[in-house]
């Protein structure tokens, strides 16, 4: 019989759960260079569509920045989903006596750190091709983004679970995801707008941060009360 | 605690219109072990599903009691399961002592390097595979390391979906001995198999599914031509 040691909380075993995908990813480089090249080939492609004028890529610069870092977070979140799939490893986590709450919080981790890398890749990128004055506030819109990498990573994970035996999950995925996620790449792009702003309306975008962190507290609570009961079959 | 008994009543399982398991009941036993046997599609690997915990029921119940009949339930009865499934459930990226040293920590159990080499010594995956990714794997490796995460907590109902699968004789007899081992001690093992002659002679409780329903259960020894003869009589 091995030796059993004392149990673990729920945070340790959420992180050894985010860490064992983020040593995988480490070694593969799969995902995030999959993630980040398409990332900033949307950033590319809408440096040479958008009009030269500062001020119209000023006014469109925060949309596309939740845009194409969300887009590519969902490269990453059907991809780190797919590995899951391919040896029934998700099956084996639900089979650990771990709370269900771990294996959530543990995959919504490792996609949140994948989402903020794609984050620092695309927003320098932006900044540097769009002449966007990104960093005059980077506290704020790091804090912004961080959130909505959150909230992207708690509802993507709860239907990337869920669809993980369905044929045509790719398709379906962002067909599911991103109508849910419309408020928050509007609070999003409210928040880095008003960062943007000369001078930057740093009030107005406290206001929509909050609205970031309340829309990622609901959805955190409803994503861990019904992930156990949409991921077993 | 271990798990003693395991009481199966009248489960169903629907997948939309189709009927996988139509009303089983049978009863297991701690220090038995129960060959699950039938045809492609009678509902082997679904009733293993159900009582892994991970498929659940459209009715019925499944009651887990251990020792004193105390019944179990939650993370309790997960802790007392191994499951051996028709995939490896290992990480492929992953080294096998890396696989292991993680679900060690899932189930709280040792992880040090010495208990994890102890555990692949016992399913005899060779040491100079050990810390390669386990992608590299032959299928009879893999089937191994895949029975060392089974038995990693040292489990008390043990769940075998054709666990032959890919080894070699030496293999397979050398897993029927363990499993042999495993009853000896008291576990209730549970094998899906048509490799009959693996299981002959240890197997001691014989329930034969078809298209859902239990046709046939029965408790004693059961050598290779006895428990041939039973599966071709029952199972079509």
């Amino acid at each position: 019989m091995p030796a059993e040691r004392p149990r673990q909380g729920v945070l340790r075993q959420a992180w050894r759960i985010a860490w064992k995908d983020l040593k995988v990813e480490l070694r593969s480089r799969e995902i995030v260079y999959t993630m980040a090249f398409f990332g900033a080939v949307i950033v590319v492609v809408y440096s040479f569509a958008f009009p030269s004028s500062s001020a119209l890529v000023r006014l469109g610069a925060p949309g596309l920045l939740w845009v194409s870092t969300m887009f590519a977070g969902t490269i990453g979140l059907g991809r780190a989903f797919d590995r899951e799939r391919e040896n029934d490893t998700l099956r084996a986590l639900m089979l650990t006596p771990v709370p269900r709450l771990a294996i959530f919080l543990g995959k919504g981790i490792a996609i949140t750190f994948l989402v903020g890398a794609v984050a620092l890749v695309v927003t320098p990128l932006m900044a540097l091709l769009m002449d966007v004055p990104f960093f005059d506030h980077p506290g704020e819109l790091a804090l912004a983004l961080l959130l909505g990498a959150v909230g992207f990573s708690a509802i993507g994970t709860v239907f990337a679970a869920t669809l993980l035996k369905v044929r045509s999950r790719d398709v379906l995925l962002p067909v599911i995801i991103y109508p849910i996620l419309i408020p928050l790449f509007a609070f999003g792009t409210e928040a880095t707008a008003a960062l943007l702003k000369v001078p930057a309306d740093l009030d107005n975008a406290w206001y929509w941060i909050g609205l970031l962190g309340a829309y990622d507290a609901a959805f955190l609570v409803l994503s861990m009360w019904i992930f156990e009961s949409l991921v077993i079959e | 605690m271990p798990l003693e008994r395991v009481e199966i009543t009248k489960v169903i399982k629907r997948y939309g219109t189709e009927r996988a398991l139509a009303g089983v009941d049978l009863e297991l036993r701690g220090g038995s072990m129960c060959a699950l046997l039938g045809h492609n599609g009678a509902g082997k690997t679904t009733l293993l599903g159900i009582l892994s915990t991970l498929v659940r029921a459209s009715s019925g119940a499944i009651t887990y009691r251990e020792t004193g009949g105390a019944v179990v339930t939650g993370d309790a009865v997960r802790r007392e399961i191994g499951l051996l499934a028709h995939q490896s459930l290992c990480y492929g990226e992953l080294t096998a002592v890396e696989n292991l040293a993680l679900f060690a920590g899932l189930y709280g159990v040792d992880d040090s390097p010495a208990a994890l080499a102890a555990l692949l010594d016992r399913v005899g995956l060779e040491v100079r595979a050990r810390d390669r990714a386990a992608r590299t794997y032959s299928r009879g490796m893999v089937q191994r390391l895949a029975l060392a995460r089974a038995l990693l907590s040292a489990p008390s109902l043990v769940l075998l979906d054709e666990p032959f699968t890919g080894l070699d004789r030496g293999g397979a007899l050398a897993l029927g001995e363990q499993l042999g081992a495993l009853t000896a001690e008291g576990a209730i093992v549970v094998v899906v198999t048509h490799d009959l002659e693996a299981i002959a002679g240890r197997t001691d409780h014989v329930a034969i599914l078809r298209a859902g329903k239990l046709v046939f259960e029965e408790r004693g020894a059961y050598d290779y031509e006895k428990l041939k003869d039973t599966y071709h009589r029952h199972a079509s």
